[in-house]
């Protein structure tokens, strides 16, 4: 029987490639990008799965606001990435270093 | 509490109202002054937001349903942060025109992101807290690559776009938990569900990232990272933007998560908060020494700034969220004030932003050097002036709560941080002079200078009221 620990565990498990891709991704900031999404997506299922847990709709609704809200970022996040690579002329995670901190 | 009651977010609806028909009017006219009458009429609708958010008194109200309050919090922080975009807004206009950057987007960015802010600092729900944290991110992303043919700015917006959605990737999978083990979203529900004992270890790991999510945003050590890059890679006014409403939005909204939701289990959350501080401080501290650039000197300001406010939150108490709101206010306004200056630091028509470019100053500019200089002192704490006095506050709220070594920390980071502050003033005044900069100073940014100043230095006086208006919009965290 698939339980909510299963699906918990798997949301922990992609919330953790999700974050590790980020940090230790020294290649392509598109893979970024694709981090981000995992990361969300890690949170609807555990959104989706302590929802039907709990028998309150409260879970699914946010899971709506995520999906869409990430949409957006995503579409903000690239649109940046297009501006960098057209003055940079690259987009290597290497490369976004003209300031250093 | 099942009703729409519209007239407690009445700011909000201001906000949402005139960005949208700015964004409207901007795509339906063309060229740069349409442009500066765009900002023009934003900083009316911020003014008219700010004055009704004033107007609104009486006991607590909730709208949509229970997931927006507008309580005296909301109201103290939402005059601030309207009325501070406003004045940060027309000392953009001049920047802009000479960057050739005056796009109407600009003045509707601001709006979009004010009102994400004020409907984070109301936020009575996990779900409007997150659509009013990435209203406000989104609009930042923006804004800070928001000179798009430079390389510094687009590099900033992405550095700030990558590490802003991993803080609400870790918000979020924060709320998930606290979701699930308190089982609601609403904030009020999450508490009553609190006292009935703890929730439990899985309810831990969301506080935890529900915390370290929010401290992203207010960039306390050590999620402090981005701070400094995209200070300095951000255009300067929306640098000043950055540094002055996000901080009080995201300051209040830590308040009212750790207060409002998680109030019955403080003595989970205080060590986490106790460490950001102490680790803000001294970060704050001793990385602004080095700077050469006073846009990444006022980000490590920042930092340490967001320590001291945390202090009064670690305490815990509703004396403690007083202090806090205090802190804020007059952080703002000092802010203001030192951004105020450094916009027109402009050198044959170029902006620059190197600390050596204000050696001498007194010489040239003695007023403006004076009002630099108070808000320096201002700034490191000196009394008699605000800086002091918010100090001051934060301080008595932790000897009460009896958080000696944090108190110690504090007092070294106040000490390591006055060291950076009064160098400026010594580059100001000792200094052989650097060459003079541009004509003479705008009179909006003279006029914001010198207010600020003035402030600073008069509010030894009774405080000009935001103590006691502090203390009343604070009571009610009182139990």
């Amino acid at each position: 029987m698939i339980g909510l620990t299963h699906y918990l565990g798997v949301a922990a498990m992609l919330f953790v490639i999700g974050v590790f891709g980020i940090f230790l991704n020294r290649k392509n900031i598109i893979i970024i990008l694709m981090s981000i999404e995992l990361m969300l997506l890690a949170v609807n299922i555990n959104f989706v799965a302590f929802s039907t847990h709990l028998g309150d709709i409260g879970g699914q609704v946010f899971t709506l606001f995520v999906l869409t809200v990430a949409a957006a970022e995503a579409a903000i996040g690239l649109a940046i990435l297009v501006c960098f690579h057209r003055n940079r002329g690259t987009i290597a995670v290497e490369d976004v270093n003209m300031m250093k901190g | 509490m099942e009703t729409l009651n519209l007239l407690a977010a009445g700011p909000e609806l201001i906000l949402a109202a005139g960005a949208i028909i700015l964004l409207m009017f901007g795509v339906f006219t063309k060229g740069e002054s349409a442009a500066v009458t765009t900002l023009w009429l934003a900083v009316g609708v911020l003014v008219l937001a700010g004055i009704f958010a004033y107007a609104q008194t009486g006991d607590t109200e909730y709208a949509f349903g229970g997931v927006f309050v507008s309580d005296g919090v909301s109201r103290f922080a939402n005059v601030f942060m309207f009325f501070g975009s406003a004045v940060v807004l027309i000392l953009s206009r001049d920047y802009m025109i000479r960057a050739k950057s005056m796009l109407f987007e600009f003045p509707v960015l601001v709006l979009f992101a004010v009102l994400g802010m004020a409907m984070m600092v109301s936020s009575a729900d996990l779900i409007s807290l997150y659509v009013g944290l990435e209203l406000q991110s989104l609009s930042l992303y923006v804004l800070a690559a928001f000179r798009r043919d430079s390389t510094r700015s687009t590099e900033a917006g992405l550095k700030y776009f990558v590490l802003g959605a991993l803080s609400s990737g870790l918000l979020l999978y924060g709320s998930s938990f606290v979701y699930g083990y308190a089982g609601s979203t609403e904030f009020v529900a999450i508490a009553e569900r609190l006292k009935d004992g703890d929730a439990g270890v899985g309810f831990l790991i969301g506080l935890a990232l529900v915390i370290a999510g929010l401290a992203f945003k207010i960039s306390a050590a050590p999620f402090h990272m981005w701070t400094p890059d995209v200070y300095e890679g951000a255009p300067t006014p929306i640098t000043a933007f950055f540094a002055t409403a996000p901080k009080v939005a995201a300051s209040v909204l830590l308040v009212r998560v750790l207060y409002g939701a998680f109030g019955e289990v403080a003595d989970h959350w205080w060590q986490i908060i106790w460490f950001l501080s102490a680790a803000s401080m001294l970060v704050g501290g001793v990385a602004a020494i080095g700077q050469t650039d006073i846009k990444r000197l006022m980000a490590y300001s920042s930092i340490g700034h967001m320590g001291f406010a945390m202090l009064g939150l670690a305490a815990g108490t509703a004396k403690g969220a007083e202090s806090v709101l205090i802190y804020l206010a007059i952080y703002l306004v000092m802010n203001i004030g030192v951004f105020a200056f450094i916009l027109s630091m402009r050198r044959d028509g170029v902006h620059v932003t190197k600390i050596d470019d204000l050696a001498g100053l007194w010489k040239a500019d003695g007023l403006s050097t004076f009002c630099l200089g108070v808000l320096m002192f201002s700034l490191a704490g000196i009394p008699p002036l605000a800086g002091f006095w918010a100090k001051f506050y934060v301080f008595q709220a932790a000897v009460d709560a009896g958080l000696i070594w944090l108190l110690i920390v504090a007092v070294a980071g106040t000490v390591i941080s006055c060291f950076y502050y009064l160098r400026i003033v010594k580059i100001m005044v000792f200094d052989d002079p650097a060459d003079a900069f541009d004509g003479p100073m705008l009179i909006e940014n003279r006029l914001t200078l010198f207010g600020s100043a003035v402030l600073v230095f008069i509010f030894v006086v009774g405080g000009l009221g935001v103590p006691e208006m502090a203390a009343e919009a604070a009571s009610v965290f009182a139990k």
